[in-house]
């Protein structure tokens, strides 16, 4: 990891009188990088082979130094409530086959380390790409014979998160290739489809346009690292699906489904455009 | 799960006498401001917030908030509380349908 710091000056200017806010670079001003928040200094990791990206940012640095605080104390941090759920249910014993996540798995700490750091993979027995949220839920079905939770429900967000939780400070290691390859493919097709009324690819705002304002949200490089996460707006912790179907609708385009093939290929390819970046499950953003 | 509204509080258990002390409380609620919309019948959802928190040191209230509807969910409390005597430490959610939810906990100061 690279530290930088950015100089901000901010020249009154004489334009109308108003204030002209002009940002340079620590490093070399030629690379496209971002601006992430106002108060400089940031972390970057190198970008994998073939990315087109020149350095990788986590969302964390482009929000405010009180959004970053909430984050960084595991008490403050409001997805906690979610975890500690996660935790419970880890040990309770559900469905017909009488078993919990501990009988197979035993110690989170040990069974689950990194794995959530490699989601989405390759299943299978179906042939398909499943993420973790899915994973747990297999889980659920065919091991406990128990019913599968609801997408975007308190108990299987609770879920993900204390999974994805012990590959914290991990960096982000998807297999693109062998029989993921072609979901990849699919996901990187999706990624720079422009779609909705608006004629917009994820690309516009998160590749080309990171570090910039839109309106009065400074845009991230739409990281994936630290999902499930608690966005403020939503007041409750939420799942990357439906960040996905909140992005495409604001373009004002029709949602897919939360699970759908679509998504899930789509976080295999986001996912490894953040490949090495930290996870930060469970993150907190604006 | 936001319905259990589950208190956590982080307070040391000991202390040296004058020390301050620094609380942080965090209590899982919704906090329904009573102004949004119910998005299939269109009918508004009652307010219900936590319109009161109090934190007591031995019987004696020596912080305490008023809430209001533009308080997020899942209000997050952080004040300082000088220790005097060993005791308890106690504290109070006041929920607007009449609930009061409570944690405690003893403080040893020596």
């Amino acid at each position: 990891m690279t530290f930088k710091t950015i100089a901000i000056a901010l020249a009154v200017g004489s334009l109308a009188g108003g204030a002209a806010l002009v940002a340079s670079y620590g490093s070399s001003a030629a690379d496209k990088s971002g601006i992430p928040y106002r108060d400089g200094e940031y972390e970057t990791v190198e970008a994998p082979e073939g990315s087109p990206l020149s350095e990788l940012i986590s969302g964390y640095y482009f929000r405010t130094p009180e959004t970053r605080e909430l984050q960084d104390d595991d008490f403050m941090n409001p997805a906690f409530i979610w975890m500690e759920q996660g935790a419970e249910l880890w040990s309770t014993v559900e469905g017909e086959a009488g078993e919990s996540c501990a009988s197979c798995h035993e110690d989170v700490e040990a069974s689950m380390k990194g794995v959530g750091a490699s989601y989405p993979k390759y299943h299978e027995a179906s042939g398909k790409l499943i993420n973790l949220e899915q994973r747990i839920n297999l889980c659920r079905t065919e091991s406990m014979q128990a019913e599968p939770w609801k997408w975007e429900s308190d108990e299987l967000l609770g879920m993900t998160a204390y999974v994805r939780h012990q590959s914290k400070g991990m960096p982000v290691n998807v297999s693109i290739e062998g029989p993921a390859a072609p979901f990849f493919e699919k996901g990187k097709d999706f990624y720079y489809q422009r779609r909705g009324q608006l004629d917009m690819a994820c690309a516009t705002c998160h590749e080309v346009n990171y570090g910039m304002y839109i309106r009065a949200d400074l845009l991230s490089q739409g990281q994936s690292n630290g999902f499930p996460t608690y966005r403020l707006k939503w007041q409750k912790l939420g799942s990357l699906h439906r960040r996905f179907r909140g992005c495409n609708r604001q373009v004002r385009a029709v949602p897919y489904a939360n699970g759908s093939d679509e998504y899930v290929n789509l976080e295999l390819y986001l996912a490894w455009r953040g490949q090495g970046l930290p996870v930060e499950t469970p993150a907190v953003r604006q | 799960m936001a319905k259990k509204h589950k208190p956590r509080v982080k307070a040391p258990k000991t202390a040296s006498p004058g020390e301050v002390m620094e609380i942080k409380t965090l209590i899982s609620h919704e906090m329904e401001s009573g102004q949004r919309k119910d998005r299939k019948t269109g009918e508004l959802i009652p307010r219900q917030i936590i319109n009161r928190f109090e934190c007591k040191y031995n019987g004696e209230t020596v912080f305490s908030a008023d809430m209001h509807p533009a308080i997020s969910a899942n209000p997050y409390m952080a004040f300082y509380v000088k220790a005097g005597e060993s005791g308890e430490l106690e504290f109070l959610w006041h929920d607007d349908n009449g609930d009061v939810y409570s944690h405690s906990q003893k403080l040893e100061v020596a």
